[in-house]
């Protein structure tokens, strides 16, 4: 037997030993160091009135939902749907954070793009897709470089943290939000924050 | 009752499955032809035993029997009867099901279509072939059992996801699973020659027509996936880099390097030990690619319901069929070096660089695909890779793969001059980069994507045609249409599949560059120019389906003053789900595609259309069509019929 023969089986072994060790993990589980800690400040501009800013003390003492999404997002797609649900049910204001509408879309090269046409065209696309989909949030605001993103950790679009009346994170979800994981997880959470505010 | 009898079916055939496993391989081992025997008639008997278990699912479906799980979560009595027949493979069971009825189906083939091939080797093949059907049917039976009953019954079903209401969706997983599946014949070829020890240029000739044919099915298979995807899933894209897209495109990766290797092992005898290699690669890769999807390991927009203890069964069985295949390539494939030698510059030459890249390629894809989870297990953090890292790696590697996919046919054999060969092709090269310059400058799209693209295409094309003025002219008395009959079926197909690889190009070129999309506002009357076309906004009706609601939009498209059409985009509500589905509507052309889906209606009355102008997409698909017409050409060559005749006494001797 010759060493180099083995070395197909050799890199399979390793494969398998990253394999096993995926099954034991959740993907859409990320621990994010800011659980319980305040939550970053910020201020953006709105998505619906550019000239008008928005920031965390203004959800101080309501417990509320921040979804970041973008239209290029293909997750949110699969999400959107429960969250127009959610605002229906009138449970929690959800605040969306539209994040990197325009650079995070591979398809446009955003440094050709002027800091206003860049903002136009975000307005523009995040309107139309919420206008296309059904807009479930009380209001949008505007990450276009994605440095809120940063500072609240966003690995991927969508994520939503959850926010206690406080200005806390208590919760992170990544990924797109199922049906499922909002009745089972996020709903008691929520409740559980209520009634404890 | 049914149900039941299905899942006894389902026991049977494992049973069946187990003996075809042990006694013909143990034929072989100990020279008996009795042992070995047993093989046809077992595959026969575990094919129409899970054929069987199938038509009982499918059965429970037609019939709306929701005291049985797997029909309440995926079909309601609305759902439209076809779709309900499709529905048997819309989920994780049903699809296992389809997996192991397709093995079985590959086979019974190989059973009836061997039999000019020696006893020993088919009873190898046949008992490898069975291993597999063992991992699958005990898989579904201890994790997965489609007939699980629901007590008591539902009232009504869930329906099936409203995506795969689709027609695309009723033969994409069919085709897709030959493929898949079809990668097992060639794996247990490889894996019954590291048995003999014989792994000659035979070996390969016997290979060949079935790893093309699973070839062809997992090509159209892919293909088809990306039309459903495109039309489908309303934002007009063709392909996502997604996992499960992955999962499929390595193992066709591999599988294209493993034909061009079998080419060389059977006429030169050369790259044999790398020719199994490959074999065992694409199907692991297949196998891979199943535990990926079903395992949970991974996210996507494609994923089964996941459970670990799924995960843990395929894992435990990809470590033996993978596992044991390559300790046995370890232990044999030493044994099997040699060939026939080459010069360097030479046909073999060319289909080895080329092999060597698909390979890479594949591997980084593979490497994509996996990053996330290896940076997670390394506690490096999570991220997700997309496409342009994909993109970032495939462009650079393709490249070449088809500067030599068409510079190989023109070298000889073992060795070959480089400066006659070169000079050969020269003028064709020159002219596809000036026409990939000139190209991109008439469209008005000069960017380094849209030149390369355009002149690989046209290189490809070019090339193509030299090549077949070339072979007409080798035999210079014959009339024109002599010299055309006497090129053989594999060399047509060799010529067709490269040259849907250039048109392909041409597609994946055109949409990337020149695609053009607009979101807009209309009421009924409007109309808005869009990519020289106008489209006049004609309202929207309800048109309610069988089990759902819809909004219907009439849309009128005109190019200057002719009317070309009126375009129905479709925004539905499945009623089962209340999951909203958008069908978008395509004015399809052989130069352009006119893609209109249909948004939400605001409050004044108006409707988001969405507008996208598509030129050239069909030639993506004219491109797989053309690879797979060329594999199916090249599989059903007379010479491997003929040769199997001719080999037939030869063969008889053997086994005797």
């Amino acid at each position: 037997m010759k060493a180099k023969f083995l070395v197909p089986l050799a890199l399979f072994l390793v494969l398998v030993g990253f394999l096993a060790f995926g099954l034991r993990l959740d993907p859409r589980e990320v621990p994010s160091p800011l659980i319980d800690k305040p939550a970053p400040a910020f201020s953006l501009a709105r998505l619906d009135d550019n000239s008008q800013r928005f920031g965390l003390e203004e959800m101080r003492g309501q417990v509320w939902l921040l979804n970041v999404w973008a239209s290029w997002c293909v997750a949110c797609r699969q999400e959107h749907p429960v969250l127009v649900d959610l605002a229906r049910r009138q449970v929690v204001p959800v605040v969306g954070l539209n994040y990197k509408e325009v650079r995070g879309d591979g398809a446009i090269d955003a440094r050709r793009l002027a800091p206003e046409q860049e903002l136009a065209m975000a307005v523009e696309r995040a309107r139309g897709w919420l206008s296309a989909h059904g807009d479930p949030y009380k209001l949008s605001v505007l990450d276009l470089d994605g440095r809120v993103g940063i500072d609240f950790g966003v690995y991927g679009v969508p994520e939503t943290f959850l926010i206690d009346q406080r200005g806390s994170v208590r919760y992170k979800h990544i990924g797109p939000i199922t049906p499922e994981s909002l009745e089972k997880v996020l709903l008691p959470k929520i409740e559980e924050l209520k009634r404890a505010g | 009752m049914i149900p039941e009898l299905g899942h006894f079916a389902l026991v049977l055939a494992l049973v069946i499955a187990l003996v075809q496993a042990v006694v013909p391989l143990l034929g072989a081992h100990r020279n008996r032809l009795a042992l070995m025997a047993v093989g046809r008639p077992a595959a026969l008997g575990q094919f129409l035993f899970t054929g069987f278990s199938f038509a009982c699912l499918t059965w429970a479906f037609v019939v709306n029997d929701f005291s049985v799980e797997y029909v309440a979560m995926h079909s309601n009595t609305a759902t439209p009867l076809i779709y309900r027949i499709t529905a048997v493979w819309g989920s994780h069971e049903g699809s296992l099901l389809l997996w192991a009825l397709t093995l079985s189906l590959w086979t019974v083939a190989v059973a009836v279509f061997s039999r000019n091939l020696p006893e020993a080797f088919v009873a190898r093949v046949l008992g490898t072939l069975g291993w597999i059907a063992v991992g699958f049917l005990a898989f579904m039976l201890v994790t997965s059992n489609p007939f699980t009953r629901l007590i008591p019954g539902a009232a009504e079903g869930r329906d099936l996801n409203p995506l795969l209401q689709d027609p695309g969706m009723i033969i994409h997983p069919p085709l897709l699973y030959m493929g898949y599946v079809g990668f097992s014949v060639a794996f247990a070829f490889a894996i019954a020659a590291l048995l003999t020890g014989r792994l000659d240029a035979a070996w390969a000739r016997w290979s060949r027509p079935w790893t093309t044919a699973a070839w062809v099915f997992l090509t159209a298979g892919i293909a088809l996936g990306s039309g459903w995807a495109y039309y489908e899933l309303g934002w007009g894209g063709w392909w996502f880099w997604d996992p499960v897209e992955n999962a499929s495109f390595m193992p066709w990766l591999l599988g294209t390097a493993l034909i061009h290797s079998l080419a060389v092992t059977e006429k030169r005898g050369a790259f044999r030990s790398w020719t199994v290699l490959l074999a065992i690669g694409a199907f692991s890769l297949s196998l891979l690619g199943t535990f990926l999807v079903r395992s949970g390991v991974l996210t996507s927009v494609h994923a089964f319901a996941t459970d670990p203890r799924r995960g843990l069964f395929i894992l435990a069985f990809l470590v033996a069929v993978i596992g044991v295949s390559l300790l046995l390539y370890a232990w044999r494939a030493p044994k099997l070096a040699g060939g026939g030698s080459f010069a360097f510059v030479s046909r073999d030459t060319a289909l080895l660089g080329n092999n060597v890249l698909l390979s890479v390629v594949s591997a980084s894809v593979l490497l994509g695909t996996l990053y996330p989870l290896f940076l997670d297990a390394l506690g490096l953090g999570k991220l997700s890779v997309g496409p342009p890292y994909f993109e970032a790696v495939f462009v650079p590697l393709m490249t070449p793969v088809v500067v030599l996919m068409m510079f190989g046919p023109f070298l000889r054999w073992k060795g070959d001059e480089l400066m006659p060969a070169l000079r050969r092709v020269a003028p064709a090269f020159v002219a596809s980069i000036l026409i990939g310059l000139g190209t991109a400058f008439a469209v008005g799209h000069v960017s380094w994507r849209t030149v390369l693209g355009l002149a690989l295409a046209a290189w490809v094309v070019l090339a193509s045609l030299q090549l077949l003025a070339t072979r007409l002219r080798e035999r210079a008395g014959a009339s024109a249409a002599s010299r055309l009959a006497t090129i053989p079926a594999a060399w047509w197909g060799m010529w067709l599949a490269h040259l849907g690889v250039g048109i392909f190009i041409i597609g994946v070129t055109m949409v990337g560059s020149l695609e053009n999309n607009l979101d807009v506002k209309m009421k009924e009357g409007e109309r808005v120019e869009f990519s020289g076309y106008t489209l006049l906004f004609r309202g929207v009706q309800d048109a309610p389906g069988p089990n759902f609601a819809a909004a219907r939009a009439n849309l009128e498209l005109f190019r200057g003053d002719v009317d070309i059409g009126t375009l129905q985009p479709e925004k539905r509500i499945y009623l089962a789900q209340q999951m909203p589905m958008t069908e978008a509507a395509l004015d399809v052309g052989l130069f352009r595609d006119v893609y209109v889906s249909l948004g939400e209606q605001l409050e004044d009355g108006s409707w988001i259309v969405s507008l996208h102008y598509k030129p050239f997409i069909s030639w993506i698909w004219a491109g797989c069509v053309l690879m797979a017409l060329g594999g199916i050409l090249a599989a059903a060559d007379r010479r491997y019929r003929r040769l199997a005749e001719r080999r037939l006494p030869a063969a008889a001797v053997q086994a005797a």
